[in-house]
């Protein structure tokens, strides 16, 4: 019980910070790899909740390919300085006010209304195993299953047409 | 066992931190970056709910498994539409992409 909360705080704690250093860091890059500490304390975040499937891929898709794509694009565009001098200085304040209140808003009604559960079923060790969730994927939910395919495939033609570079004749 | 409060709290900031970030950062690049931690905060509570409320079922992590593809798909098309504006406009502050600015 003790170990559990000690694990939590302390993972939660370098979530939150690392989430902070995205935000408050001036160099994109550093952005990005402080993004990539969040995304793999939230990785272990899942083991603790007993997905062992969803801890890995997002350490493989997310800390992984998004966030290589990001760090290459920031390093293509020479993006990595980021301008420091704020000539609107009027959406900093109105985004801490909107912010501060939807954290207030949601920590009340998880509070409020919520009940506080702490009891969970145990389940067995191979359960939610990659297998079961492969064939609730492939029985169940088939039909998203095959509309994120062609997400997947809409997205990836709509970005060879965004990069393709335009014709020399217009 | 942690209670289900606590997860659905550390969900909450993470999904606040992303949310200042779309509001007041400038760089194009940052907003997506914090479009992918309000997504990551989502898949938190998915699995949360999924553990708590419903272990029964794997319905939570199928969930979780969508969100991730469509994180993926929202990426590389943000970041093609911040390249290919970089190429006609030479710039990935959003303020300065005012073209269709009235």
């Amino acid at each position: 019980m003790t170990a559990d909360l000690i694990l939590f705080f302390g993972l939660a704690a370098v979530a939150i910070g690392a989430a902070l250093g995205m935000l408050l860091s001036k160099n994109a890059v550093y952005s990005a790899l402080f993004l990539i500490l969040n995304f793999a304390t939230v990785a272990v975040f899942f083991l603790l909740l007993g997905a062992p499937f969803i801890a890995m891929a997002q350490v493989a898709v997310y800390a992984g390919a998004i966030m290589v794509l990001f760090l290459f694009v920031i390093m293509l565009l020479g993006a990595e300085q980021l301008l420091t001098s704020h000539k609107s200085g009027w959406q900093r304040p109105i985004a801490i006010l909107l912010t501060l209140v939807l954290l207030v808003e949601s920590i009340y009604l998880i509070f409020g209304r919520g009940r506080l559960l702490s009891q969970v079923a145990p389940v067995a060790s191979d359960y939610a195993s990659p297998e079961a969730i492969g064939e609730l994927l492939f029985s169940r939910y088939l039909l998203p299953f095959e509309v994120t395919s062609i997400l997947l495939l809409v997205a990836m033609v709509g970005v060879i047409v965004l990069i393709k570079k335009p014709k020399a004749n217009n | 066992m942690i209670p289900l409060s606590w997860y659905l709290i550390l969900a909450a900031g993470l999904f606040c931190i992303g949310f200042y970030g779309v509001l007041a950062r400038r760089n194009a690049i940052a907003i997506l970056m914090s479009i992918e931690l309000m997504l990551n905060a989502v898949n938190i509570n998915l699995v949360a709910f999924w553990r708590f409320l419903a272990p029964e079922s794997i319905s939570g992590q199928a969930f979780a498994v969508i969100v991730f593809a469509v994180a993926a798909a929202e990426v590389a098309v943000g970041l093609a539409l911040v390249i290919s504006i970089y190429r006609s406009r030479k710039t990935v502050i959003a303020e300065e992409i005012n073209l269709m600015k009235w």
